[in-house]
Order: C-alpha cells, then sequence, then structure tokens
C-alpha cells in the first residue's frame, strides 16, 4: 500500500511539473527570413527571433536547400570583418534572442539553387532541451536589413 | 561639414571629413599599417588632428596603381578608370552578410544620387580570388541593380591593389575545407584624379552615402 500511495505521489508531482511548464509556453521562433543571394553564389544566411520560456541553447540547424547550415557570427573589428561558425547560441529565459545582419546568423552553406525574393524555404533549428523546431524562411530582397512587415509580429 | 570643394585638391585644402569618417579611416589606417610595420601611431595623430596634415597623408595614403581583370575578362588599370568618382570596396562573393550589405548600400545611394549617379562608378574588388573568378563576378554583381566594375587577378595583384589601399584580408579556414575571409570593410570614395577623398562603412545608410557624394561632386 505504501508502495502505491508514493507512485501515485510521484505522478502527481510529475504531472505538476509538467503543467507548470506548460503554463509558460514554448519555444517560439518566429520572423524568419533571408536575403536574396546575388548570382550564382552558394553561400547565403537566414535569420530568425527566438524565444524560449527556459534557457536553452539553438544548437544545429538545417535545410534542405544547402548542403550545410551553420551557426555562425559577424564581428566588426577595427572595420575588419571577420565571420566565425559558434558551437551554440545562448537562448536566456524568457529573453528575445534576434539573429539579423551585422550579427549572428544561420550560414548556409553549399545552397543548390540562388535564394529567390518572394520565395520560401523550410528550416529545421535544433535546440538542446526544446527539441527541433522547423520554420518556413521568407526569402527577401537582396540588401532587406529585416522581415517583411507582413511577416513581422 | 564641408565637402564642396574636397575636389579641388585633397592634399591642400582642409579635410572635410566628418568626426565619424575620421574614425573609420583611423581604423583603417590601423589595419594598413599594421600590415606594413609602421605603426600605429600615426593614426592616433590623424583622429587629433583631423584638418592640414591629415588630409596631406590620407590623400596620398590610400589608393594607388594597380592591374586587374573586370568581370568580362577585360584588363583594367587605375588609369583607366580616371575621369569618374569611385566607389572602391574590397570583399568576396562567399560573403553573407558584409559584403551584400555593403553593396546594396552603395546601388541604393546610387539610385538616390539620380542623374550624378552617371559621374560615379562603383568598383568591387575581390580578396577571394580563388573562388571569384570574372564568371562569378559578373553573375555576383549583376544581382546588385547598379553598373558596378568587379575586379579580380592573381594572388600577387589583388595582394597589391588591397595594401594600396590599406586593405587587410586574410582567409580562415572552416572545417570540410571550406573558408571565409577577414577583410577590412569600407567604401573608399576616390575623386577623377584617382585621390582618396572620403570613406563610409558598408552599414552607413544609403541616404547619408548619396548626400555626402551630392557634395562632393557639387
Amino acid at each position: 500500500m505504501r508502495a502505491i500511495r508514493i507512485m501515485v505521489l510521484a505522478v502527481g508531482l510529475a504531472l505538476m511539473v509538467g503543467s507548470a511548464s506548460a503554463q509558460t509556453g514554448p519555444l517560439a521562433v518566429n520572423d524568419a527570413w533571408a536575403r536574396a543571394t546575388p548570382g550564382k553564389s552558394t553561400t547565403g544566411a537566414a535569420y530568425v527571433t527566438i524565444e524560449s520560456p527556459a534557457a536553452d541553447r539553438l544548437v544545429a540547424a538545417s535545410t534542405p536547400v544547402a548542403q550545410k547550415a551553420e551557426l555562425h557570427t559577424m564581428s566588426m573589428s577595427g572595420m575588419v570583418m571577420k565571420m566565425r561558425p559558434i558551437a551554440d547560441v545562448d537562448l536566456p529565459a524568457g529573453q528575445k534572442v534576434i539573429l539579423a545582419p551585422g550579427g549572428m546568423h544561420i550560414m548556409l552553406i553549399g545552397l543548390k539553387k540562388p535564394l529567390t525574393a518572394g520565395q520560401s524555404f523550410p528550416l529545421t533549428l535544433t535546440f538542446a532541451k526544446a527539441g527541433t523546431r522547423t520554420v518556413e524562411v521568407a526569402v527577401e530582397k537582396i540588401g532587406a536589413e529585416g522581415p517583411a512587415p507582413a511577416a513581422a509580429h | 561639414m564641408d565637402g564642396g570643394d574636397i575636389s579641388g585638391g585633397v592634399a591642400q585644402r582642409p579635410s572635410p571629413l566628418r568626426p565619424r569618417s575620421h574614425l573609420v579611416l583611423a581604423a583603417a589606417l590601423l589595419a594598413g599599417f599594421a600590415i606594413l610595420g609602421t605603426g600605429a601611431f600615426v593614426a592616433l595623430d590623424l583622429h587629433d588632428n583631423p584638418r592640414g596634415a591629415a588630409g596631406t597623408l590620407l590623400g596620398s595614403a590610400i589608393g594607388g596603381p594597380f592591374k586587374l581583370v573586370d568581370q568580362n575578362g577585360r584588363t583594367v588599370t587605375n588609369t583607366d578608370l580616371e575621369g569618374n568618382w569611385l566607389l572602391v570596396y574590397f570583399g568576396y562573393t562567399h560573403c553573407p552578410d558584409a559584403c551584400p550589405t555593403a553593396l546594396n548600400n552603395i546601388a541604393l545611394a546610387l539610385d538616390d544620387l539620380g542623374a550624378e549617379k552617371k559621374e560615379v562608378r562603383p568598383v568591387f574588388i575581390t580578396i577571394d580570388p580563388e573562388r571569384d573568378t570574372s564568371p562569378a563576378l559578373k553573375d555576383y554583381v549583376a544581382a546588385f541593380g547598379a553598373p558596378i566594375l568587379a575586379l579580380t587577378g592573381n594572388n600577387a595583384a589583388i595582394a597589391q591593389a588591397a595594401a594600396e589601399y590599406r586593405v587587410y584580408y586574410q582567409k580562415h579556414p572552416e572545417a570540410g575545407g571550406d573558408y571565409s575571409m577577414d577583410h577590412t570593410s569600407i567604401i573608399y570614395v576616390m575623386d577623377p584624379k584617382g585621390r582618396f577623398t572620403a570613406s563610409f562603412t558598408g552599414e552607413d545608410p544609403p541616404e547619408e552615402i548619396a548626400a555626402r557624394l551630392r557634395k562632393l561632386l557639387g
């Protein structure tokens, strides 16, 4: 009997924990966009806005339109542009993390065809805790600085 | 800001550069002198004394002779381009962020200039000649909707052009045999006599670039 009571308690606790995390909502990926790529360029960059209710990390990305998708950061030091792969993108609890030109991006390497404005493509993001999310990335003009207003929140 | 008289001679006149431009230039010179091993103190001195001698040194410190090949396979030298105002930017086609931003801002600035844009020639010089052949450059610059002259060359010719413009570049190998290029990201304004006149960052808004060019051209 005692064992059963403990089991019931444990299940009850597990349910409470489950519902507590559900109340804060799931990790959200919004404003997924990319710039159209010039000519036959085989590299591109995709940008997203991520908000996670619990601390998490973006650890990988993939898309059928490119051979590889890597997490990169672009920085300027003394007017020298440097681009470096990064292992992950830190997602503090409840904070919006925006990937945007001039900062972090998802580098698309080995594009199978150019990204054309007006089109879209799927992008799958893998998180350390929240699993994967697949979003549709809207392709904007070559020099776009952000997602089209219709896609913005 | 007084930008109207610069075409009369960079060497003799007070510098018309904005304070922000000086920071850019100081940074450019820092990068350049780091390459040449000449010492960064000169750049710091320029930052403190933005007029007079600064104009002399800046005017002659950036730019110089080059012999490169354009996107149509034709040989182009610096003297071929004299008579036009030039907007010179060094970059590479596999650059997903900084280079498209800069070239697009140049294209939009020229649109903003209207009829006067005929006097201005954007020049994109690759610092990745290994991948950026003439055909690759042709496709790339055509996408920006501006008459951009794209130049490549052998490693020595690119190294010479970059050194003259105090442009730093360095290959950064990545996993799987790929690489990216670290590079100075500055738009240089050269006057019709090939003299360095002003500079922009790649992120400067097109309307600011256009407004500044309008004063220089006027």
